[in-house]
């Protein structure tokens, strides 16, 4: 176990290291930085400038050391456009985000896993045909439009939720809505069928042969298994939903990291931009991390299975 | 393949005896037949779209579709703000959609297989490296990766594929690693590698052909996210440029017009749902026909 976690850690120490030089190399991108941070009119003079203040005259590995040597201490430089600490931004609008992506899967877990539940429990049911087509629906619709036919009914036509901006509850239905969407969709698919597969386990049918009420197998025996494997979808889905927070954002204005770096990208805040990137991976990391422990918590098992690999 | 009640268990919209199956034939029709549409329709963009997609016609402005009362019958989809037809629009939005969908699913793919290949068949430490590359790639968001290399590379075409090929090679190298992983234990390939074939000769001859089912599907389903990637990345301002129409550019001119001319952001973003949801009924149907037992 104790090697499990361990082993666990040092894996996750090493994916944060792949992204820093990913990270790092988004700057280096074009061959020359100085070219993607200064406006394209730059003189010579203070491209040569530049080049100077950032070390880039340095060899690349002595440029990412000292990149990553920053970077663990939080230090992305400062954003060109604001001139403030990179983190400082972050760590501003970071709140903003995570109660974005918090409530988008929130309320995706709080439609999809009883959705998908009682689609397999009453299978080929009206229910269950509803829950599919919704399924489809919503693993076919982009975020984006879905955001924009929301805010074209519910703000614009009904005006009952406002279309932009971040002010008090109402503000967050429709942007989670949007942003839940297509998680709501792949959990209720998940659910469906965890449910059904453990529906047609051994001691399910044992316990039936027992004359244990449907009540109880349903309920005490078989939800408690079906629901160990969205434990890890969760954390995954939250990796997605920071991903789709960007767009989301944009669409509903909210003012959260997703702006931020859309904002920093067509500004050219270079700094920003690889200081969100790392941020966000980062916290993606961690958050998968800890739903790994949950679940060798929840089924031993995965221990022996992943041991092996 | 296991005996018929076994698949309906695992496959998650799946068939289960023979009436429902009727139903699951129905959705992979539906969806080829949408599939056949929209692919004719951008093949033959030239020859069925009324007008010239870039075509402006400022006096016919902001037309609504035709079934509505300012509707004129030679733009039966509408006008946008400059006057342009979107029917033609849409027509010729869906040659990027699904070309550059296409063209990232191809090259993904290529990567995706041979990482997937190499990582499962060889093992060890080629294996551990290369999942660990598939742990960074599936940690940063790679949306903003994506608009970060694009802006900085520039919008074209090619980078645009490229970008959107890089990101999501994982999807590839996971599920085929791990079918990998299975295959070789198996006895044709230690038969083959017996009779003294070289690596290369049993991956490609061996192996691969075994792991095709999974690659299918996946191609499949990643055809349909690489749409909706597409058309994020032309929403964002970041795909292919104007004038050439995307649905997702098409998505983002019309935002500005969403309380008085619903048609804009509608009709495109209507256009990518049932491409989507086509591709993704093709690939359901391709998963539960050829090994219902895949979890993908």
């Amino acid at each position: 176990m104790l090697a499990f976690v361990l082993r666990r850690l040092l894996q996750s120490v090493l994916v944060l290291l792949g992204v820093s030089v990913i990270v790092f190399g988004l700057l280096h991108l074009t061959g020359d930085p100085t070219r993607l941070l200064l406006p394209l009119e730059a003189r010579e003079e203070d491209v040569r400038q530049l080049r100077a203040l950032l070390g880039l005259d340095d060899p690349l590995w002595v440029q990412y050391l000292r990149f990553l040597s920053r970077a663990v201490r939080g230090d992305f430089g400062l954003s060109f456009k604001h001139q403030v600490p990179a983190l400082t931004l972050i760590l501003q609008t970071l709140p903003a985000t995570l109660e974005l992506t918090a409530a988008g899967l929130g309320l995706a877990l709080a439609v999809a896993v009883p959705a998908g539940i009682l689609a397999a429990l009453r299978r080929n049911s009206l229910l269950d045909v509803i829950c599919s087509v919704g399924v489809l629906m919503g693993q076919a619709m982009p975020v984006y439009w879905l955001g924009l036919l929301l805010i074209m009914v519910f703000a614009v036509g009904l005006g009952w939720f406002p279309a932009a901006g971040r002010d008090g509850l109402v503000s967050l239905v429709l942007p989670a809505t949007a942003l839940g969407a297509f998680s709501m969709a792949r959990i209720a698919r998940m659910a469906r069928s965890g449910m059904l597969e453990v529906l047609a386990q051994d001691y399910v049918r044992t316990a039936r042969a027992a004359g244990l009420r449907t009540f109880v197998i349903t309920y005490k025996y078989a939800l408690k298994n079906a629901a160990i494997p969205l434990v890890t979808i969760v954390g995954l889905e939250f990796g997605i939903l920071l991903g789709g927070a960007v767009i989301t954002e944009t669409v509903f204005a909210w003012p959260g990291v997703g702006r931020l770096a859309v904002d920093a990208i067509f500004s050219r805040d270079y700094p920003l931009v690889q200081a969100i990137v790392a941020m966000l991976s980062t916290l993606f990391v961690l958050i998968n991390l800890a739903m790994d422990l949950v679940y060798t918590y929840l089924d031993p098992r995965i221990v022996f299975v992943r041991g092996k690999q | 393949m296991s005996e018929a009640a076994s698949p309906a268990v695992v496959a998650p919209l799946g068939p289960v005896a023979a009436p429902v199956r009727r139903r699951v034939s129905f959705r992979a029709a539906f969806g080829i037949t949408v599939l056949l549409l929209m692919g004719g329709a951008a093949l033959a963009a030239p020859q069925i779209a009324p007008w010239d997609p870039g075509r402006q016609m400022l006096a016919k402005r902001l037309r609504p579709p035709v079934w509505e009362a300012r509707g004129l019958a030679e733009h039966p989809l509408g006008t946008d703000h400059l006057g342009r037809d979107i029917l033609s629009r849409i027509v010729y939005g869906g040659r990027i959609s699904l070309g550059v969908g296409l063209s990232a699913v191809t090259l993904s793919g290529l990567i995706g297989v041979s990482l997937g290949l190499l990582a499962g068949f060889h093992g060890g430490r080629t294996d551990a490296f290369i999942m660990r590359v598939v742990d960074v790639f599936l940690a940063i968001p790679y949306i903003l990766l994506a608009m970060g290399v694009v802006f900085a590379l520039g919008p074209s075409l090619l980078n645009v594929i490229l970008v959107m090929a890089v990101t999501r090679w994982v999807q590839f190298a996971r599920i085929v690693r791990a079918d990998v992983l299975s295959i070789r234990e198996r006895e044709f390939v230690s038969g083959a590698r017996a009779r003294g074939n070289r690596s290369m000769r049993l991956l490609l001859r061996h192996v691969l052909p075994n792991a095709l089912t999974p690659i299918i599907v996946v191609a499949t389903l990643e055809l349909a996210f690489m749409i909706i990637y597409e058309s994020a990345l032309s929403f964002l301002g970041l795909g292919v440029q104007p004038p050439t129409p995307t649905w997702g550019w098409m998505l983002a001119d019309g935002r500005n017009y969403i309380a008085t001319a619903w048609w804009l952001a509608t009709l495109p973003g209507l256009a990518i749902m049932l491409t989507v949801l086509a591709v993704n009924l093709l690939g359901d149907w391709l998963r539960d026909t050829l090994d219902p037992r895949l979890k993908i």
